[in-house]
Protein backbone atom coordinates (compact mmCIF):
# COMPACT_ATOMS: atom_id res chain seq x y z
CA UNK A 1 0.00 0.00 0.00
CA UNK A 2 1.58 3.44 -1.25
CA UNK A 3 2.12 5.92 1.95
CA UNK A 4 2.73 9.64 1.61
CA UNK A 5 3.01 12.22 3.31
CA UNK A 6 1.74 15.94 2.99
CA UNK A 7 4.50 17.14 1.36
CA UNK A 8 4.53 14.37 -1.30
CA UNK A 9 0.50 14.50 -1.85
CA UNK A 10 0.63 18.42 -2.21
CA UNK A 11 3.25 17.80 -5.16
CA UNK A 12 0.29 15.59 -7.09
CA UNK A 13 -1.85 18.65 -6.84
CA UNK A 14 -0.13 20.93 -6.25
CA UNK A 15 -2.02 23.33 -4.06
CA UNK A 16 -1.10 25.97 -1.50
CA UNK A 17 -0.71 24.64 1.99
CA UNK A 18 -2.47 26.98 4.54
CA UNK A 19 -1.55 24.81 7.80
CA UNK A 20 0.41 21.81 8.53
CA UNK A 21 -0.62 19.84 11.37
CA UNK A 22 1.12 16.46 11.82
CA UNK A 23 3.63 16.20 9.88
CA UNK A 24 4.58 12.55 10.38
CA UNK A 25 1.53 11.20 9.39
CA UNK A 26 1.39 9.01 5.89
CA UNK A 27 -1.60 9.15 4.05
CA UNK A 28 -2.98 5.68 2.85
CA UNK A 29 -6.99 7.11 1.72
CA UNK A 30 -9.17 9.50 0.26
CA UNK A 31 -12.55 10.25 0.33
CA UNK A 32 -13.88 13.20 -1.82
CA UNK A 33 -17.36 14.72 -0.38
CA UNK A 34 -19.22 17.68 0.47
CA UNK A 35 -21.96 15.51 2.42
CA UNK A 36 -20.51 15.79 6.42
CA UNK A 37 -22.87 13.06 6.97
CA UNK A 38 -21.22 10.51 4.55
CA UNK A 39 -17.63 11.17 5.94
CA UNK A 40 -19.07 10.41 9.25
CA UNK A 41 -19.93 6.68 8.67
CA UNK A 42 -16.67 5.55 7.54
CA UNK A 43 -12.85 4.94 8.80
CA UNK A 44 -11.09 7.55 8.19
CA UNK A 45 -7.71 7.21 9.63
CA UNK A 46 -4.33 7.68 7.11
CA UNK A 47 -7.44 9.31 4.81
CA UNK A 48 -6.98 12.84 3.63
CA UNK A 49 -10.47 14.87 2.66
CA UNK A 50 -10.95 15.94 -0.01
CA UNK A 51 -14.30 18.57 -0.61
CA UNK A 52 -15.95 21.84 -2.06
CA UNK A 53 -17.59 22.61 1.50
CA UNK A 54 -15.95 25.28 3.00
CA UNK A 55 -17.75 25.83 6.70
CA UNK A 56 -16.67 25.05 10.50
CA UNK A 57 -18.30 21.97 9.99
CA UNK A 58 -15.57 20.54 7.70
CA UNK A 59 -13.13 20.92 10.55
CA UNK A 60 -15.65 19.11 13.70
CA UNK A 61 -16.03 16.55 11.21
CA UNK A 62 -12.37 15.79 10.25
CA UNK A 63 -11.46 16.64 14.40
CA UNK A 64 -14.58 13.46 15.74
CA UNK A 65 -13.63 11.56 12.32
CA UNK A 66 -9.70 11.53 12.93
CA UNK A 67 -9.23 13.02 9.84
CA UNK A 68 -6.22 15.40 10.19
CA UNK A 69 -5.76 16.75 6.56
CA UNK A 70 -8.10 18.42 4.26
CA UNK A 71 -8.00 19.35 0.75
CA UNK A 72 -10.39 22.38 -0.23
CA UNK A 73 -11.06 22.44 -3.95
CA UNK A 74 -12.94 24.48 -6.39
CA UNK A 75 -11.24 27.48 -4.88
CA UNK A 76 -12.97 27.71 -1.72
CA UNK A 77 -11.17 29.97 0.95
CA UNK A 78 -10.79 29.15 4.06
CA UNK A 79 -11.75 31.76 7.34
CA UNK A 80 -9.84 32.73 10.16
CA UNK A 81 -11.93 31.07 12.48
CA UNK A 82 -11.53 27.59 10.21
CA UNK A 83 -7.93 28.03 10.60
CA UNK A 84 -8.20 28.86 14.32
CA UNK A 85 -10.14 25.44 14.94
CA UNK A 86 -7.19 23.75 12.83
CA UNK A 87 -4.68 25.23 14.28
CA UNK A 88 -5.97 23.48 17.76
CA UNK A 89 -6.31 20.08 15.88
CA UNK A 90 -3.23 20.15 14.47
CA UNK A 91 -4.99 19.50 10.89
CA UNK A 92 -3.41 20.29 7.84
CA UNK A 93 -5.35 22.86 5.22
CA UNK A 94 -4.59 22.90 1.56
CA UNK A 95 -6.34 24.99 -1.04
CA UNK A 96 -6.53 24.42 -4.61
CA UNK A 97 -8.58 25.44 -7.21
CA UNK A 98 -8.93 22.59 -8.89
CA UNK A 99 -12.43 20.68 -8.91
CA UNK A 100 -13.16 18.03 -6.75
CA UNK A 101 -12.95 15.28 -9.84
CA UNK A 102 -9.06 16.41 -11.11
CA UNK A 103 -8.33 16.60 -7.24
CA UNK A 104 -9.50 12.99 -7.13
CA UNK A 105 -7.99 11.75 -10.39
CA UNK A 106 -4.32 12.99 -9.14
CA UNK A 107 -4.57 11.49 -5.98
CA UNK A 108 -5.62 8.31 -7.62
CA UNK A 109 -3.43 8.17 -10.20
CA UNK A 110 -0.46 8.84 -7.76
CA UNK A 111 -1.22 5.56 -5.75
CA UNK A 112 -4.13 6.63 -2.74
CA UNK A 113 -6.67 4.33 -2.56
CA UNK A 114 -10.91 4.45 -1.72
CA UNK A 115 -11.78 4.09 2.01
CA UNK A 116 -13.82 1.39 0.87
CA UNK A 117 -14.39 -1.28 -2.42
CA UNK B 1 -17.32 11.26 36.10
CA UNK B 2 -20.36 13.29 34.71
CA UNK B 3 -20.36 16.24 32.60
CA UNK B 4 -23.01 18.15 31.17
CA UNK B 5 -22.61 20.74 28.28
CA UNK B 6 -25.74 23.20 26.87
CA UNK B 7 -26.72 23.13 23.24
CA UNK B 8 -28.44 25.90 21.44
CA UNK B 9 -30.34 25.12 18.41
CA UNK B 10 -29.66 26.82 15.28
CA UNK B 11 -25.96 27.98 16.32
CA UNK B 12 -24.21 25.97 13.55
CA UNK B 13 -20.74 27.77 14.38
CA UNK B 14 -20.72 26.23 17.68
CA UNK B 15 -22.27 23.18 16.98
CA UNK B 16 -19.99 19.91 17.80
CA UNK B 17 -18.36 22.03 20.78
CA UNK B 18 -19.54 19.63 23.58
CA UNK B 19 -18.59 16.69 21.18
CA UNK B 20 -15.46 17.78 21.41
CA UNK B 21 -15.14 18.94 24.98
CA UNK B 22 -16.16 15.02 25.40
CA UNK B 23 -13.42 13.68 23.08
CA UNK B 24 -10.71 15.97 24.58
CA UNK B 25 -11.46 14.93 28.18
CA UNK B 26 -12.16 11.31 27.23
CA UNK B 27 -8.46 11.43 25.05
CA UNK B 28 -7.11 11.44 28.60
CA UNK B 29 -8.04 7.88 29.52
CA UNK B 30 -6.05 4.93 28.09
CA UNK B 31 -8.99 3.92 24.79
CA UNK B 32 -8.82 3.14 21.58
CA UNK B 33 -8.26 5.38 18.86
CA UNK B 34 -11.61 3.67 16.96
CA UNK B 35 -13.66 3.25 20.22
CA UNK B 36 -12.99 7.12 20.62
CA UNK B 37 -14.11 7.80 16.70
CA UNK B 38 -17.39 5.90 17.51
CA UNK B 39 -17.99 7.77 20.52
CA UNK B 40 -17.33 11.06 18.61
CA UNK B 41 -19.18 10.52 15.57
CA UNK B 42 -22.54 9.40 17.77
CA UNK B 43 -22.41 12.58 19.93
CA UNK B 44 -21.48 14.80 17.35
CA UNK B 45 -24.42 13.57 15.38
CA UNK B 46 -26.43 13.66 17.93
CA UNK B 47 -25.82 17.45 18.61
CA UNK B 48 -25.94 18.35 15.30
CA UNK B 49 -29.48 17.21 15.39
CA UNK B 50 -30.15 19.26 17.98
CA UNK B 51 -28.60 22.18 16.73
CA UNK B 52 -30.33 21.96 13.61
CA UNK B 53 -34.47 20.90 14.96
CA UNK B 54 -34.66 22.08 18.18
CA UNK B 55 -34.54 25.41 20.03
CA UNK B 56 -32.14 24.50 22.94
CA UNK B 57 -30.90 21.37 24.66
CA UNK B 58 -28.31 19.34 26.63
CA UNK B 59 -25.93 16.58 26.55
CA UNK B 60 -24.89 15.05 29.84
CA UNK B 61 -21.74 11.83 29.75
CA UNK B 62 -21.23 9.80 32.03
CA UNK B 63 -17.86 8.25 32.05
CA UNK B 64 -17.95 4.61 34.06
CA UNK B 65 -15.17 2.37 34.36
CA UNK B 66 -16.04 0.38 30.90
CA UNK B 67 -18.96 1.97 29.34
CA UNK B 68 -19.74 5.77 28.78
CA UNK B 69 -23.47 6.24 28.99
CA UNK B 70 -25.17 9.65 27.42
CA UNK B 71 -28.34 11.40 27.37
CA UNK B 72 -29.00 14.40 25.43
CA UNK B 73 -32.23 16.26 25.64
CA UNK B 74 -33.68 18.79 23.64
CA UNK B 75 -37.08 21.56 23.67
CA UNK B 76 -38.26 21.18 20.56
CA UNK B 77 -40.42 20.04 17.92
CA UNK B 78 -39.97 16.53 18.52
CA UNK B 79 -40.20 13.67 16.37
CA UNK B 80 -43.80 12.96 14.32
CA UNK B 81 -42.65 9.21 13.86
CA UNK B 82 -39.51 7.53 15.38
CA UNK B 83 -39.24 4.51 12.99
CA UNK B 84 -38.70 6.76 9.63
CA UNK B 85 -36.18 9.16 11.39
CA UNK B 86 -34.46 6.38 12.00
CA UNK B 87 -34.71 5.23 7.94
CA UNK B 88 -31.49 5.64 6.00
CA UNK B 89 -32.04 8.80 3.91
CA UNK B 90 -35.08 10.30 5.58
CA UNK B 91 -35.00 13.88 6.98
CA UNK B 92 -36.61 16.83 7.80
CA UNK B 93 -34.02 19.05 7.69
CA UNK B 94 -33.76 23.00 6.12
CA UNK B 95 -32.01 24.17 3.44
CA UNK B 96 -29.73 25.66 5.83
CA UNK B 97 -28.77 22.42 7.51
CA UNK B 98 -27.83 20.70 3.97
CA UNK B 99 -25.65 23.67 3.11
CA UNK B 100 -23.95 22.67 6.16
CA UNK B 101 -22.90 19.46 4.77
CA UNK B 102 -25.40 17.91 7.38
CA UNK B 103 -29.62 17.01 7.03
CA UNK B 104 -28.62 13.74 4.48
CA UNK B 105 -30.57 11.04 6.97
CA UNK B 106 -27.88 9.17 7.83
CA UNK B 107 -27.37 10.79 11.41
CA UNK B 108 -29.51 8.84 13.40
CA UNK B 109 -28.97 5.19 11.55
CA UNK B 110 -25.44 6.40 12.27
CA UNK B 111 -25.51 7.14 15.68
CA UNK B 112 -27.48 3.35 15.93
CA UNK B 113 -24.08 1.92 14.02
CA UNK B 114 -21.82 3.66 16.42
CA UNK B 115 -23.35 3.17 19.63
CA UNK B 116 -23.96 -0.11 21.74
CA UNK B 117 -27.11 0.85 22.82
CA UNK B 118 -29.62 3.35 22.01
CA UNK B 119 -33.17 4.52 22.98
CA UNK B 120 -35.13 7.18 21.27
CA UNK B 121 -38.26 8.80 23.06
CA UNK B 122 -40.15 11.89 21.90
CA UNK B 123 -42.62 13.71 22.40
CA UNK B 124 -43.98 15.72 19.37
CA UNK B 125 -44.67 19.48 20.39
CA UNK B 126 -42.29 18.99 23.57
CA UNK B 127 -38.45 17.54 22.79
CA UNK B 128 -36.57 14.59 22.41
CA UNK B 129 -34.32 12.28 24.65
CA UNK B 130 -31.66 10.40 23.23
CA UNK B 131 -29.87 7.54 25.42
CA UNK B 132 -26.67 6.20 24.46
CA UNK B 133 -24.05 3.56 25.89
CA UNK B 134 -21.18 3.26 24.08
CA UNK B 135 -18.39 0.26 25.65
CA UNK B 136 -14.60 0.96 25.42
Amino acid sequence: MKQMNVQQLNQLIPGTILLEGHASTLYTKAFASDLMSDVLRFQMEQTVLVTGLCTIQVLRTAEMSNITCIIFARGKRVSPDMLALAEEHHITLIESALTLFEISGRLYQGGLEPVYR
Amino acid sequence: MKFCYEITGGDFSAGGSASSQVKKTLKQFNIAPQVLRRIAVALYEAEMNVVAHAWRGSMCVNINVDHLSVVVEDEGPGIEDIDRAMEEGFSTATEEVRQMGFGAGMGLPNIRKNSDEMELTSTPGIGTRLTLTIRF
